[in-house]
């Protein structure tokens, strides 16, 4: 790969030490210019290396921003990376593994990162304060001329229209404990619980094991603590119950212990191989589940505290330690707890100019602080950073003295290039508050710390505010131990806790804003992404949005793409301040997952294009494929619309031709169509007629063996829920069949009925849908075709099959059962085939009926049809109709109680205006009246207009009557056959006069049925 | 993600099931004795408690029996699980 | 400063931002209201503000458990429409979106409505001719539709999957033009601060524990501060309506359920309107901030949990990338559950009761954000006139009694359906 040549060599990395590996170098380019860093490097690092401090731009203001930390947690530093259908917008730089070709932008800059014509918004400042939008741009000319543009500006990356070439896996498995976090606390749960034999996981969301112990300085056992991690590491391994995943963030914790776990496979790579998935959602249902998620460091708020260069000080460390990266040549440090010390000491190490080091903390002794006097560095008490300089990057800072009363002493220019702060640990309890996990607040470290929790989810180490290094490991012992007790595993003796080498800690002392200049020009940043200022939350509190859920909304502090994680509790507690209440008083938000973004495509796993839902095919879907059938979704199925001759292609006046001369094979010869979607139950058992006859609304306790009937089915509440025809295939045998569309819900209510209504009726009940193969065979040949087709010894004849019949038989050798029904209203059969056979049995009757001009028709055609006949589908029951709508009322049983009866007489349901089934045909005898128009008496009223009925299904040409029809719902339309009102399509401009009539258009009488 | 103990099953997600509503409600047992009055309220009200409610869910995915539950829905916890006929108690 | 203009913003800004005032006062409650409004989320503020605006009774408390707005105002997906078949209720929200189309000037508050319509797709023929009937009917009743057949569809929104790998193929959609989304919560603050304006009590941190009753009337709302007296009250609480109505006696065609949202990380402008997904439940619009906002299906059972589960953000997910695949990598940011009362029809009650001065309003299942103003405009009414205003005389509590049930999707008394 040529990549350029490398502009700057790694300007700031150290000689030696890190997780690096300098044998590894790797290039990548950043807005296009060239660049190398090593593998171990995150994006974040290696433009560090190379000296880059501008990344990104603040949403608000524009302001340009570098890297704040080293973490998920990062508000700053969002690019746009890979590109085409890979492209992702808001990836954080310090979260990006560096691979060799790694392509990445900036993003929310224009015209590019470092001459932002956006920046002007931070001139402009004053005016668009928390809120702004709320109090403007209601008048002319309207909010959609000014919310155009401001969506231009608002935003962050920008997306794709391409997709995504990239697979996504789901797996489930289960685990006696999880272990959330991978760090000391974590590896030492795993640990414990792993070797008294329980099924272990381990999911770490870097690339690597040892959390905070990467970043420092520590040693366990007199040993580098790294050291410990690796033996860990091997041991863990050699676990056959444990299993450790890296690279994998457990995002959310969802009931009874299932916790949801992003695996990012390949995304460490430029593209995942072939057969690889880019990411894994793990579903991890858990009997015990161990938090080691860590803390997170709050940023200290001071003028300027946005400006590139401004670090969190344990990312400073981190990039010291872990990358061999000194993120500046002179530093000053400013901090309310030792870390400060502690980041001081490391960097004056590494060889960084330490130019000051500020406690916040009133004047007092500590060992840390100790440490830093005796190695020199020029370290000043109760004092900070007031202001910090430098439009593109830290060129100097403003420090001063605290008065401890909101006021600075004289200020002092400092030159430098780094300013480290840092402003104690947030425990990260989003896991713990996604099981409703209450957090406690905890002056100690001015932070919240998990409280109770339903779930029994353990919090250990730093995620529970126990920052030292002996804390985590004792206290992820003891939940190791504890957690594989209770899923029943036997505990060996208790280790000792590694010794360590801590340094005690002088208490921390909550600062949340330091004093500074009364230039209103200087902003002092509490979410630095969103450009939430203190400004904004006193503003917030003024106007009364004094609750933490009011400022969120109202500042949007905490709402970017890190969700608060280094803002939120520093608002709250401004927000307390300004209330003049206690912290925990105010309150903190609920976390809900996920606890970092997840792609919705690893959410979607592998429901994509095709596989979006499964595909429900007939027996015989590879003969309509071979014979020119076009499909059609129907529900999950795929089911022929219509078949198309050989040679023919698709179009529109095909269509029609062809569903036409289906329809005429059907009624002037014979037509054979798939009904294998409609739902077959086989119902057995001595109650069965019983059962029958109370979920159908008409009787069937006197249905004789070998008869079939068709039935109605209501819902309790009285409305038509469903039809279809059930036969008695013995005396406590019946097959019951319905809609394609009502299949599953039939059978869960039959069940229903059975199981918690009438527990006492002995009847069992099972789906035979996939089991049978259906086929109807309709026509005035169909008889003859039938006879042909039938084996020696199954008998049609009129007699032996006759109206309603079933019987046993056989064609092509295949044992059948043949129904003599019909939907077309033509002399019909319906056939039902082992479904192995139904191709079988298929070609055998296409054979028998070549003679006889046998056509197969499809969806279309089936439906003209029936329409012609006047037959409901769920184009009208519509789950809004009553029996009496379809002109069915009399079918109801008034001998005996059925399901739904007992609503039958409320009184919407009597009223003589309801619409009524009806038929519909064009005055003119030829206009199509189309579905979906509305009934009304005249087509020139104005709005509101008031509405007779409306248009159900539409044959635009009944081929049998030679003109169009049509089934519609009509205020008393039984009363008004004969009569014309208007069918109005005003979404086309359309209106039909048509004629009321009975809604049957062929064969009134029935007579085709019975030949 | 819930999980129910199927009474034949087992414990199992509550994926594999589909919830079918309010368990206290009775169907009128004697049609003929049974008012509008009766069936309205059957059809149509519900208690909704917040707390422990009980209910059905149907193992569609699984023995397709009908589980009677009593679930926190304040929580989601399950409080016990049995068949329709029996009666149920927080903690069996 | 009271007002609010671009002007009062400049004048702000020179002096520091140091002059604005509440957006509403923290009232102590006083003894005795006129009208007290249970429940301060969209509708009961809107309830208030119309009472006060329209029928001049302005000795009105809302009495809010929480923080006003922390309920579904403040956890929907902003979509605002009018594209009802039936008749009770299409009327209701077609006065909705009127309202919705004059609010921000009507309030001196900027609720960010913006009409950037809302298209449904249809992937059969039969859902397009269900379509054709429904928009044939709005066009009846004065609104405003538009029926698209797929080439329609693929000129305002060219990226939706139009490709042979579609499992569901789109045929065409309706459009509803004059829909769209608005700001959520800065509704329920426009709402509050015009109630309060016109001398509304809003009172927050105030839970409603009892009902005081002297025979068929309640004289007062017992609280976590203190009893209250009343004349007539307004109850407002969807997500919670069956808790506080059986304090008041009464039990409901109502089941809580909880309904997810989600919102993507901020990108620039990808999605212009308001989408919906035909072949499954998923819906989809892009905040003015650049997140998208979606959601889809409930999570099927009853809950006060305000959570979801996993199930159902999975499946809401697929359903996007179905109709969106180009938004793949696109990062789920954060996700949210509300409180969905699920009627037993589907649609919403706003009704006098068998108690004689106490008027409920609830019953929103999915649809409660978009009916915000028009709610408090019929309730006001309603509770003013002890007589329900013609936009919502079918929405009574005692339609599934008569029959006169109002179910736009068909779907019976089963209230996870609807």
């Amino acid at each position: 790969m040529i990549f350029g040549r490398v502009a700057i060599e790694q300007s700031h990395r150290l000689p030696t030490g890190g997780e690096i590996d300098r044998l590894a170098p790797l290039p990548f380019r950043f807005d296009g210019k060239a660049y190398r860093g090593y593998a171990g490097d995150t994006l974040a690092s290696a433009l560090l290396a190379n000296g880059v401090t501008v990344v990104g731009r603040s949403f608000k203001y524009h302001r340009p921003r570098g890297v704040l930390s080293a973490g998920p947690e990062e508000p700053n530093a969002l690019v746009e990376l890979r590109g085409g259908g890979r492209k992702e917008p808001n990836s954080r730089a310090t979260m990006i593994e560096l691979f060799a070709g790694l392509e990445a932008t900036s993003q929310h800059r224009w015209p590019s990162l470092a001459l932002d014509i956006m920046e002007l918004n931070d001139l402009a400042s004053r005016f668009l304060v928390a809120g702004f939008y709320y109090k403007t741009f209601m008048g002319f000319p309207g909010w959609r001329f000014y919310e155009k543009r401001i969506r231009a500006a608002a935003g962050m990356g920008s997306g794709t229209v391409e997709w995504d070439p990239d697979r996504y896996e789901h797996m489930n498995t289960h685990c006696d404990v999880l272990v959330a976090g991978g760090g000391p606390s974590g590896l030492a749960a795993a640990l414990m619980a792993g070797r008294a034999g329980a099924r272990v996981i381990l999911v770490e969301e870097t690339d690597g094991l040892g959390g905070r112990l990467r970043s420092e300085r520590e040693t366990i056992d007199d040993k580098p603590a790294m050291g410990w991690v690796a033996k860990t590491r091997a041991e863990l391994a050699d676990m056959d119950e444990v299993r450790v995943l890296t690279r994998t963030t457990a995002f959310g914790c969802y009931d009874d212990n299932m916790v949801g776990a992003l695996e990012r496979v390949a995304d460490h790579l430029a593209a995942p191989p072939e057969h690889m998935a880019r990411q894994r959602l793990w579903h991890i249902r858990a009997g015990r589940v161990i938090l080691a998620t860590g803390a997170i460091e709050r940023p200290l708020v001071f003028g300027g505290n946005d400006r590139p260069g401004v670090m969190l000080a344990g990312a400073v460390r981190s990039y010291l330690h872990r990358f061999a990266v000194t993120p500046g040549k002179r530093a000053v440090v400013v901090a309310n707890n030792d870390d400060g010390y502690r980041t001081a000491l490391d960097l004056a190490r590494a060889g960084v100019e330490v130019m000051q080091v500020l406690d916040t903390r009133p004047a007092g002794a500590g060992a840390w602080r100790e440490r830093a006097v005796a190695a020199g560095l020029d370290v000043m008490q109760r004092a900070a950073v007031v202001n910090a300089y430098g439009r593109m990057g830290v060129v100097g800072c403003d420090v001063a003295t605290l008065d401890g009363h909101g006021g600075v002493g004289d200020t002092r220019y400092v030159p430098c290039d780094l300013i480290a702060a840092s402003g104690g640990w947030s425990p990260s309890v989003h896991l713990h508050s996604h099981g409703d996990g209450k957090a406690d607040w905890d002056d100690g470290i001015a932070a919240f710390v998990p409280g109770a929790n339903r779930l029994g989810h353990v919090s250990v180490g730093a995620a529970r505010g126990r920052f030292g290094l002996a804390e985590a490991l004792s206290d992820g012992l003891k939940a190791g131990a504890e957690a594989a007790k209770a899923c029943g595993f036997a505990i060996g003796a208790h280790p000792d806790t590694p010794i360590t080498d801590e340094i005690a800690t002088a208490p921390l002392k909550a600062i949340w804003s330091i004093p500074g200049p009364t230039d209103r020009t200087v902003k002092r940043f509490v979410d630095l992404q969103d450009d939430v200022t203190i400004d904004d939350i006193a503003l917030a509190h003024r106007e009364g949005f004094v609750s933490v859920e009011h400022l969120k909304r109202y500042t949007t502090l905490g709402m970017g793409t890190d969700q608060g994680k280094t803002s939120n509790i520093t608002g709250h507690a401004l927000l307390a301040e300004a209330r003049g209440q206690p912290i925990p008083t105010v309150g903190t938000t609920r976390f809900r997952p996920p606890y970092t973004p997840v792609a919705m495509a690893a959410f979607a796993g592998a429901e994509r294009g095709l596989h979006f839902s499964p595909v429900r095919r007939s027996a015989m879907h590879d003969w309509h494929a071979e014979h020119g059938a076009v499909f059609v979704e129907a529900g999950a199925w795929l089911r022929p619309q219509y078949y198309l001759r050989p040679g023919v292609t698709k179009a529109k006046a095909v269509m029609d031709r062809a569903i036409e001369t289906e329809v005429r094979a059907v009624r002037s010869k014979v037509g054979l169509v798939d009904v294998s979607t409609l739902g077959k139950i086989d119902i057995q058992g001595p109650d069965a007629a019983e059962f029958l006859n109370r979920v159908y609304a008409n009787g069937f306790k006197a249905l004789p063996v070998g008869k079939a009937r068709y039935g109605l089915m209501l819902r309790e509440d009285g409305i038509v829920d469903d039809d279809g025809t059930t036969s008695r295939l013995g005396d406590t045998h019946y097959l019951m069949t319905t809609t394609t569309a009502h299949a599953a819900k039939v059978l869960a209510d039959l069940e229903w009925y059975l199981q918690v209504v009438w527990p006492d009726l002995d009847v069992r009940v099972t789906s035979v849908t996939e089991q049978w193969a259906a086929m109807a065979l309709a026509g005035p040949k169909a008889r003859e075709v039938l006879a042909a087709a039938a084996d020696h010894g199954t008998a049609v004849s009129n007699d032996a099959l006759p109206y309603l019949g079933v019987i046993n038989g056989s064609i092509a050798g295949v044992p059948v059962r043949l129904f003599r029904i019909s939907f077309s209203g033509e002399l019909g059969y319906e056939v039902n085939v082992p479904a192995d056979w139904g191709t079988s049995v298929w070609e055998a009757l296409i054979a028998a009926g070549e003679p006889h001009g046998i056509t197969p028709y499809g969806m279309e055609a089936m439906g003209i049809l029936r329409i012609e006949k006047g037959h409901v589908t769920h184009a009208e029951l519509d789950g809004r109709i009553t029996l009496d709508d379809v002109g069915m009322g009399r079918m109801a049983s008034s001998k005996k109680w059925f399901v739904g009866r007992g609503m039958l007489d409320k009184p919407a349901f009597i009223d003589p205006e309801r619409p009524k089934l009806v038929g519909l045909v064009p005055v003119d005898g030829k206009t199509r009246i189309p579905a979906g128009a509305i009934l009304v008496a005249d087509p020139a009223t104005p709005p509101p207009v008031p509405k007779l009925g409306h248009v159900a299904s539409s044959a635009y040409l009944s081929p049998t009557v030679g003109h169009p029809i049509a089934l519609g719902f009509l205020a008393r339309g039984r009363d008004r056959l004969g009569e014309t009102v208007w069918a109005v399509f005003p979404l086309r401009n359309l209106s039909v006069q048509v004629k009321v009539v009975e809604p049957c258009f062929v064969d009134p009488e029935g007579s085709r049925l019975h030949v | 993600m819930i999980r129910i103990p199927c009474p034949h099953c087992g414990p199992r997600d509550h994926a594999e099931f589909s919830y079918a509503g309010d368990a206290t409600k009775i169907r009128p047992a004697d049609p003929d004795a049974a008012t509008a009055a009766d069936w309205h309220d059957y059809v149509y009200f519900r208690d909704n408690p917040r707390g422990p409610h009980m209910e059905y869910w149907h193992h569609t995915q699984g023995c397709r029996a009908y589980v009677k539950v009593l679930r926190d829905t304040s929580t989601h916890e399950v409080l016990a699980a049995g068949m329709p006929g029996d009666t149920l108690e927080a903690g069996r | 400063m009271a007002e609010y203009s671009v002007f009062s913003l400049i004048r702000n800004a020179l002096g520091g931002h140091k002059d604005w005032i509440r957006a509403w006062r923290d009232p102590e409650p006083k003894k005795h209201y006129d009208v007290i409004v249970i429940g301060g989320g969209g509708h009961g503020l809107a309830t208030a503000y119309y009472l006060a605006r329209n029928h001049g009774i302005t000795n009105v408390a809302v009495l809010e458990k929480g923080w006003i707005g922390g309920g579904n105002v403040g956890r929907n997906t902003t979509i605002v429409r009018s594209n009802y078949m039936l008749d009770g209720n299409a009327h209701f929200y077609e006065h909705s979106l009127k309202l919705w189309e004059g609010l921000s000037r009507d309030l001196n508050y900027n609720v960010m409505f913006s009409q950037r319509g809302v298209l449904n797709l249809g992937h059969s023929d039969g859902q397009m001719d269900a379509y054709a009937r429904r928009g044939n009917t709005m066009r009846l009743n004065g609104v405003d539709a538009e029926l698209l057949d797929r080439k329609d569809v693929q000129r305002l929104y060219p990226h939706l999957d139009f490709s042979a790998a579609a499992r569901f193929p789109i045929y065409g959609g309706l459009l509803q033009a004059r829909g769209g989304t608005a700001r959520h919560d800065a509704v329920a603050w426009g709402f509050a601060r015009g109630a309060d304006r016109l001398g509304v009590d809003i009172i927050q941190n105030c839970e409603v524990t009892g009902f005081e009753r002297d025979g068929n009337r309640v004289t007062g709302i017992q609280t976590t501060r203190g009893t209250i007296g009343c004349g007539r009250v307004g109850m407002a609480v969807a997500g919670n309506t069956s808790r506080v109505a059986a304090m008041a006696g009464l039990r409901l065609p109502i089941e809580s359920h909880v309904l997810q949202a989600f919102v993507s990380e901020p990108l620039k402008p990808l999605v212009d309107g308001v989408i919906t997904y035909g072949a499954g439940h998923f819906y989809i619009s892009q905040s003015d901030k650049g997140g998208l906002v979606l959601g889809g299906d409930l999570d099927f059972y009853n809950s006060y949990a305000q959570r979801g589960n996993l199930p159902t953000v999975e499946h809401v997910m697929a359903c996007g990338l179905a109709m969106m695949p180009y938004l793949g990598r696109v990062r789920i940011l954060r996700g949210w559950g509300g409180l969905m009362d699920m009627s037993m029809d589907g649609s919403p009650i706003i009704s006098k009761t068998p108690i004689d001065n106490l008027y409920l309003n609830a019953g929103w299942c999915y649809g409660g954000f978009k009916a915000t103003p028009g709610s408090g405009y019929v309730f006001a009414h309603t509770i003013a006139n002890d007589t329900p205003h013609d936009f919502n005389k079918a929405m009574t509590l005692d339609r599934f009694a008569t029959g006169h049930l109002i179910d736009e999707g068909g779907k019976g008394p089963t209230p996870k359906l609807h």
